[in-house]
């Protein structure tokens, strides 16, 4: 029987390519979005095909994938990083400031910028992995501290427009064959994050961790290590985020970034990363990302009030833990189908055979003994 | 000595003569410290916070802690089960704004609203219990998606606008004193007998040691006959149920129902019983730490309030002291295994326990 199991699939590449795609949440959330876009297009075409509509759509939510993909990197490991929205905050405020004090070049201050983002996740890093403390109370408490110190550091004053250089300012609205330089930004970082953690080992690593830290630490990965570099990603690229919140908006106001941590997890959620780990892409992530700040954005034009719009994402978060939670169930009956009755009976999901293994997890209870 | 030669002598030995001494136990305990810090805090600030031990100064402290002391009941709850409950706030909001609008739009009197909107708020608790108890999702998952959808449906209802005009009798109740020229407020006679109220739920009754008891291992739970998923889902709707009289109580207090009332409150009550000594694993915390951990941050607040700090700073010691008490166990976890080791094997039980849970994060 178990021979049955480790026998690689019979399908081709090809159609297997195809069937995981079409299986993928990914596909299911790009559909979902490219209906919202699609219907919110019909009622008022210049959502779509006005100049600013086009380059908004992009635009607008590059910010929102630079976290959520960093988020995603976290939650793969069972943890959360719940400070990116401080961290975007202070290094939004530090572009200001470096443009201000100095006159370094641009490509000096972006760098600054992620580094700035990348040494605060480091903290976090550090804190979680050595101190053996669940990521979910460290972050909370260095949201606060990370968020206390940019409001001392900015005190009353704001960074306006003219503070910045032209330059700066016209990466937010310059576009190369009509894509906004900042979407190529986001694009290009989801692409690279994204071929790490599909591809290579510590990527790899990641995931594993995640599934089950104990074993991996029983198997030698180097746990503390990997979710080190987990947190200064995540704030390295909540530094970018800020650094392209700046050059979008041309103002750092206070209540930059304030709140947008949990729209960051809430974008991976709906993008069917499980917050337990293990499981869940990047490209999920973004898409997510992408519908949260559409749906945003679709709603006035539909005609409903945009302060609907967090009941509405709300909902779209919980719908899609459910969804997740059926869909879970229902691959284990197949598969404990698969197990009783050999690989063809996987195919027939709705008839669980005459005896379910007793052992096996059912229901609400293969999640619970995880601890945050 | 071997399981299979038992002590000649039967002798009958109960739990009492394995524990530490009773007093040990109270006194080297994390709520110990936390109360022990407070009352530093308190005699610090009397002695060298200019006004601290002025007359306002309690009663303010009482009044602005009364929502996070409030919830913090049925959160310390919540998170022994090892689950956790993000969306108290945004409850506050939803029943807020609800309990405006039935009174100010609906005509209702303040009583029939605040019923309603107590319902409210344990309709909100029940649907995060369902979700969480009998779906079995991930309550942090759960509850960040309904944080956005109750206070989304808030702001939907109300938009920017705000109810105010409620009728001062009972403005004026919220703000009223016990007793005249004494620092407590109305507030704290709700709050203490629900305090009791929670105490003997959690500590005094076979349904708080199921609690306790979910927390470090809810399969052992099940088969000792707890009912997991009743359990869980009664303190969900608890904590709905006060989320919805905090709700009430800060409408009335500010004499505005709003969406943006108690934002980002749940990560300060978080915060609080954290600080307070319950453990994030769950199966660890007693109530009087908590309350020690809410009267801390405020005092810490107030103090620094008297002495010219801005909120930020406050909000970066805060934190701090969050990061710091978490920390606390893992730094002092060599300390503990010398202890440990300088004892002989008596204890070794319980740290190897501790570690292995913690390593599951």
């Amino acid at each position: 029987m178990s021979d049955t199991l480790v026998k690689p699939s019979a399908a081709s590449t090809g159609s297997r390519l195809v069937k995981d795609l079409l299986r993928s949440r990914e596909l299911a959330v790009a559909v979902v979005l490219l209906l919202l876009i699609a219907v919110t297009t019909a009622k008022s075409d210049s959502f779509l095909f006005a100049s600013t509509g086009w380059r908004d759509l992009l635009l607008t939510p590059s910010s929102l994938v630079l976290l959520a993909v960093g988020q995603t990197a976290v939650i793969i490991t069972r943890n959360v990083d719940l400070s990116v929205g401080s961290t975007l905050g202070l290094t939004a405020y530090l572009t200001g400031r470096l443009f201000i004090d100095t006159s370094l070049p641009i490509i000096v201050v972006v760098l600054a910028g992620v580094l700035m983002g990348a040494a605060l996740g480091l903290v976090n890093g550090v804190l979680v992995s050595w101190g053996r403390v669940p990521a979910l109370v460290i972050t909370l408490g260095t949201m606060y501290i990370y968020r206390g110190a940019f409001l001392t550091w900015a005190g009353s004053d704001r960074i306006n427009a003219d503070d910045m250089p032209r330059s700066f300012r016209d990466l937010g609205t310059e576009s190369i064959l009509g894509i906004p330089v900042l979407t190529i930004v986001a694009a290009v970082v989801l692409g690279l994050v994204g071929y790490y953690l599909h591809t290579t080992r510590g990527g790899r690593e990641l995931y594993a961790i995640g599934s089950d830290p104990d074993a991996a630490q029983l198997y030698g990965l180097s746990v503390s290590r990997r979710i080190l570099f987990a947190f200064v990603l995540s704030g390295a690229l909540a530094g970018l985020a800020g650094v392209v919140s700046a050059a979008r908006f041309g103002t750092v106001s206070s209540s930059v970034g304030q709140g947008i941590e949990l729209e960051a997890v809430g974008a991976a959620v709906i993008g069917g990363v499980a917050i337990f780990g293990g499981s869940g892409t990047v490209w999920g992530a973004a898409l997510g990302a992408f519908l949260l700040v559409t749906i945003n954005r679709a709603l006035p034009v539909l005609g409903i009030s945009d302060f609907w719009q967090q009941a509405v994402v709300g909902a779209l978060i919980v719908c899609a833990i459910v969804l997740d939670r059926v869909l879970v169930s229902r691959q284990e009956r197949a598969l404990i189908a698969a197990r009783e009755h050999g690989p063809d009976a996987g195919r027939t999901p709705a008839d669980p055979g005459p005896d379910p293994l007793p052992t096996a997890p059912q229901g609400p209870t293969d999640h619970e003994e995880v601890v945050r | 000595m071997s399981i299979l030669t038992p002590d000649a002598p039967a002798q009958a030995r109960s739990y009492s003569a394995y524990s530490r001494p009773f007093w040990q136990r109270v006194v080297m305990s994390r709520e110990f410290v936390v109360i022990a810090l407070l009352i530093a805090a308190i005699v610090y600030s009397r002695s060298s916070v200019e006004y601290f031990d002025g007359p306002q100064t309690m009663y303010y402290l009482f009044r602005d802690s009364a929502s996070i002391l409030l919830l913090a009941l049925p959160m310390t709850a919540i998170i022994i089960t090892g689950e956790i409950d993000l969306s108290v706030a945004s409850t506050v909001a939803l029943t807020s704004v609800c309990f405006g609008m039935l009174h100010v739009d609906g005509g209702l009197s303040v009583g029939v609203a605040a019923i309603l909107a107590i319902g409210l708020g344990a309709v909100c608790g029940a649907v995060n219990g369902f979700l969480v108890a009998y779906v079995g999702l991930p309550s942090i998952a759960v509850t960040i998606g309904t944080m956005a959808l109750f206070r989304g449906i808030g702001a939907g209802l109300l938009g920017t606008e705000s109810r105010t005009g409620f009728p001062d009798s009972w403005t004026d109740l919220a703000k009223q004193r016990i007793v005249e020229d004494q620092p407590y407020p109305m507030i704290l006679i709700p709050f203490v007998v629900l305090a009791i109220g929670f105490a003997l739920l959690l500590h005094f009754s076979p349904f708080g040691r199921g609690v306790f008891e979910i927390g470090l291992n809810d399969e052992a739970a099940t088969f000792t006959g707890v009912d997991v998923a009743r359990t869980k889902a009664i303190l969900f709707v608890l904590a709905g149920t006060v989320a919805g009289v905090v709700g009430i109580y800060t409408t009335l207090v500010t004499g505005v129902a709003r969406a943006e009332n108690s934002m980002g409150l749940e990560l300060q009550v978080i915060a609080a019983v954290l600080l307070g000594g319950v453990s994030i694993f769950g199966g660890r915390g007693a109530l009087h730490g908590v309350i020690a951990g809410v009267l801390l941050i405020g005092v810490i607040q107030r103090a620094m309030l008297l002495s010219g700090e801005t909120v930020n700073i406050i909000n970066i010691v805060i934190g701090v002291l969050l990061v710091l008490s978490v920390m606390s166990t893992s730094l002092l976890a060599p300390v503990r295994r010398l202890v440990a080791a300088s004892k002989g094997a008596r204890s070794s039980g319980r740290t190897s326990d501790s570690a292995g849970k913690r390593s599951l994060s």
